[in-house]
């Protein structure tokens, strides 16, 4: 039995039997001993099922698609990706009073990204190391918690996770391993498990599961390892698999024109990790894909579609229906994964119904969604980017100055660098104050020079070596922009002086920002009209998680995860090579807070 | 240092491997194994000479010298060998060498990424994953980047000629998985 079962009380009262004896073929390691009896919810074990469990609300299909405002039931709130909850009890006249209600240790380093998921009171939080733990929201107490053992030898360059998703009385977790899992909510045991792709060829999950339609919806990383990648579909009740659609064709499919090299599509890259948005309306799912494999351009001939490209699939057959390249033939290690935002915003007098991207090219991509076809409609940086000389005003495609593509033996300097203007951590959006709310990283350059690669499976494929350069002059990095998505205009920036930026932004009714991010710890709101700071408070860690808002009889509450690690360390780590004492190492180990105005 | 085989042998004996399997092609390597190159179907053990000196790495599976088992069931037994002038290692690097031949664990320490490239100039290990930089002739030591400790040391010796391996891994194999 791969599976370990905390939530042992359960089912040893349902079934009379010890814990000892759910145990399947003497393989798993031996359980905990039985603890003491305490009072219900004071133990992850022992006592009766929690109340808040006994009455566990199931999530159907229309409270997915219209949540109350107290829930938050998936990675963004809702299918738009807009980061956005209405609760409007905490405002910038009382912020000033947050504080801590309960914390709570996960009892795991490395990256915490996911956010804190709550359905009617009940909240489900993903970490590194393949856990997932339910925990009373309003308490902070443990009701269960599941965690898969990682194979020795598992191939997981991203050890993180960024959520779960939910459907009926399941809880979906896409493990590292590249196997998709369905835990029983209430008790959290598997209910089944589906191998999604070959970890040993180099795929792995961080990505928090999409559930839509009655599917399950994921895809993988691997990317610096030549994989193939793909978005598929699960049967939400069985795991089956519905779908899958691969973002780098097959010949004599739409777009294998673009492989025009042999056999290069079977290593073409295009990774999926960050979750979809969805359009109800038109049942079309957008996801973000990654570069091409391996890295330098001139080694995979051809504009490379769907690699760094946003496409869209039809949710129930996983038809492509559109798609749009942000840049052909990435040569920047610009994984443009984070999926558009639904928005529909003003342009010269007509309201067009909205895609809306912050990519890691540096450039504010204003799409159009359709039944079908994605349409351009404008784009422009949002920090410093010296690659694109212009846009082609009808189609977006960006003239390249060739001395900054670096190719195999050819050194070139860009920015940003090649974590991008802004990396994987989500945008938010508030229809109150009709702004996008990005966590951008400003002033950085990347020097990089192409070597030649061969393929092995689960292995390295980039086939490049990278500096990280700060831009001269450069008096701050990390940056939250605001803009007007009806004027494309910037509202207000805040810089962050000492630090990088690498924190997902939640916003509110209540007309507030939050979001962490930065190296000093500090979780902080600002006022959403005009970025000030009106509340932070110092954490354990480094926060790249992403918060949360909810509320339990009445009152709102913030919930995020601090835990510093993945990509905000790796680059903490090389900003302190190129400015030694600046970006000192970020304390790590991860905690879940909860914050509500006492 | 030349070391008689058969005392490297029995002195594998006894040696607590601390995982589970007991399939020959997967445990770690062992006091007393060869060292056979990845890839090479004729199993030809190797001797210093075979590597080249301070030119790189020469990546290599341990062998079982009894049946030339080769121990390439796990992808953590893959070793590098590289090959530099004694007088330029650390003490303690010059002490689990053979001949100027010091072997590391080919598993990047950070995620696990295999070590997938050689800076000459600055002869050192490079992980192009995430790019951490290890220094082979001081312990493995993490000289940049985000792996969070040295690389596993696999010590030498020299019997009949060919290298063999003296002491298991000074450190597990292994790296963050979350
Ligand atoms: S796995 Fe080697 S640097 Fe990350």
């Amino acid at each position: 039995m791969r599976r370990l079962i905390f939530a042992a009380w359960l089912c040893a009262i349902v079934m009379g039997l010890p814990a000892e004896a759910l145990r399947e073929g003497g393989q798993a390691p031996a359980p905990p001993p039985p603890p003491p009896r305490v009072p219900a919810e004071a133990s992850r074990e022992g006592g009766p099922m929690p109340a808040v469990l006994r009455a566990y609300a199931a999530v159907d299909a229309d409270r997915l698609a219209h949540p109350a405002d107290g829930d938050w039931l998936m990675v963004r709130r809702t299918y738009d990706g807009w980061g956005y909850s209405p609760l409007d009890r905490i405002t910038p006249a009382n912020v000033a009073r947050l504080q801590p209600v309960w914390s709570f240790s996960t009892g795991v380093t490395n990256g915490h990204e996911a956010p804190p998921i709550v359905n009617n009171g009940v909240m489900f939080v993903a970490t590194p190391g393949n856990q997932v733990i339910a925990i009373n929201a309003k308490t902070g107490a443990i009701l269960w918690r599941y965690k898969r053992p990682l194979p020795e030898d598992v191939v997981l360059l991203h050890a993180t996770s960024r959520g779960v998703g939910l459907y009926r009385d399941k809880v979906y977790f896409a493990a590292g391993e590249a196997v998709l899992v369905a835990l029983n909510a209430r008790t959290g045991e598997e209910v089944w498990t589906t191998k999604v792709a070959e970890n040993k060829a180099g795929y792995y999950m961080s990505v928090a599961p999409l559930v839509a339609d009655g599917k399950v919806i994921v895809g993988a990383s691997g990317g610096e390892m030549g994989i193939r990648g793909f978005v598929a579909a699960f049967d939400a009740d069985s795991g089956k698999e519905v779908w899958r659609t691969y973002t780098v064709p097959a010949p004599g499919e739409p777009g294998s024109e673009t492989w025009p090299n042999g056999d290069q599509w079977k290593t073409g890259g295009g990774p999926v990790w960050v979750t979809g948005t969805y359009d109800p309306e038109t049942r079309l799912t957008f996801w973000g894909t990654g570069n091409g494999g391996p890295w330098m351009g001139d080694q995979r001939p051809g504009d490379n579609l769907y690699t760094s490209s946003t496409i869209a699939l039809d949710v129930a057959t996983g038809a492509m229906k559109g798609h749009f390249q942000y840049h052909p033939n990435d040569s920047w290690d610009w994984d443009e994964v984070s999926p558009p935002i639904l928005v529909d915003y003003q342009r010269n007098g007509r309201t067009i119904k909205g895609l809306i991207d912050l990519a890691r090219d540096g450039y504010m991509w204003f799409l159009e969604r359709t039944s079908g076809p994605i349409n351009f409609v404008e784009g422009r940086p949002y920090v410093k980017q010296n690659v694109f000389m212009s846009l082609d005003p009808k189609t977006g495609r960006p003239n390249v100055d060739p001395a900054r593509q670096p190719g195999t033996g050819r050194e070139a300097e860009f920015c940003p660098s090649h974590w991008g203007g802004k990396n994987w951590p989500p945008v938010a959006f508030s229809p109150k104050t009709r702004m996008v709310y990005v966590p951008a990283n400003e002033n950085l350059c990347t020097a990089m020079i192409g070597r030649p690669v061969t393929y092995t499976a689960g292995r390295g494929f980039t086939g490049m070596t990278n500096n990280l350069m700060i831009a001269p002059g450069a008096d701050h990095i990390g940056e939250v922009q605001a803009w007007n998505v009806d004027t494309g205009a910037r509202v207000w920036t805040h810089p962050f002086a000492g630090s990088t930026n690498w924190g997902p932004i939640l916003t509110t009714g209540g007309g507030l920002v939050f979001s962490g991010g930065t190296q000093d710890r500090l979780f902080r709101a600002f006022d959403a009209a005009t970025g000030d700071v009106l509340w932070e408070f110092p954490t354990n860690s480094g926060i790249i998680g992403q918060p949360s808002s909810f509320s339990i009889d009445g009152k709102q509450y913030i919930a995020v995860q601090s835990g510093w690690g993945i990509d905000s360390r790796t680059m903490q780590a090389r900003l302190n090579r190129v400015r030694p004492g600046d970006f000192p190492e970020v304390p790590e180990g991860g905690a879940i807070w909860v914050f509500a105005i006492k | 240092m030349s070391v008689d085989r058969r005392a490297l042998l029995l002195s594998a004996i006894g040696v607590s491997l601390g995982f589970a399997q007991d399939d020959p092609a997967s445990v770690r390597p062992k006091p007393g194994d060869l060292l056979t190159k990845v890839g090479d179907a004729g199993k030809t053990p190797l001797t210093p000479n075979d590597i080249p000196l301070a030119a790189g790495y020469t990546a290599a599976w341990a062998m079982d010298p009894a049946d030339n088992t080769v121990r390439s069931g796990s992808r953590l037994n893959q070793v590098l060998l590289l090959r530099f002038d004694p007088a330029s290692l650390a003490t303690t690097t010059r002490e689990h060498a053979a001949d100027g031949v010091v072997a590391y664990t080919s598993i990047c320490t950070h995620n696990g990424c295999d070590i997938d490239q050689w800076l000459a100039k600055e002869q050192q290990l490079f992980c192009s994953c995430h790019e951490s930089i290890f220094d082979p002739r001081d312990g493995g030591k993490v000289l940049d980047g985000p792996a969070p400790r040295a690389l596993p040391a696999l010590p030498l010796a020299i019997a009949d000629g060919a290298l063999v391996v003296a002491k298991p891994f000074t450190t597990p194999v292994g790296y963050e998985r979350g």
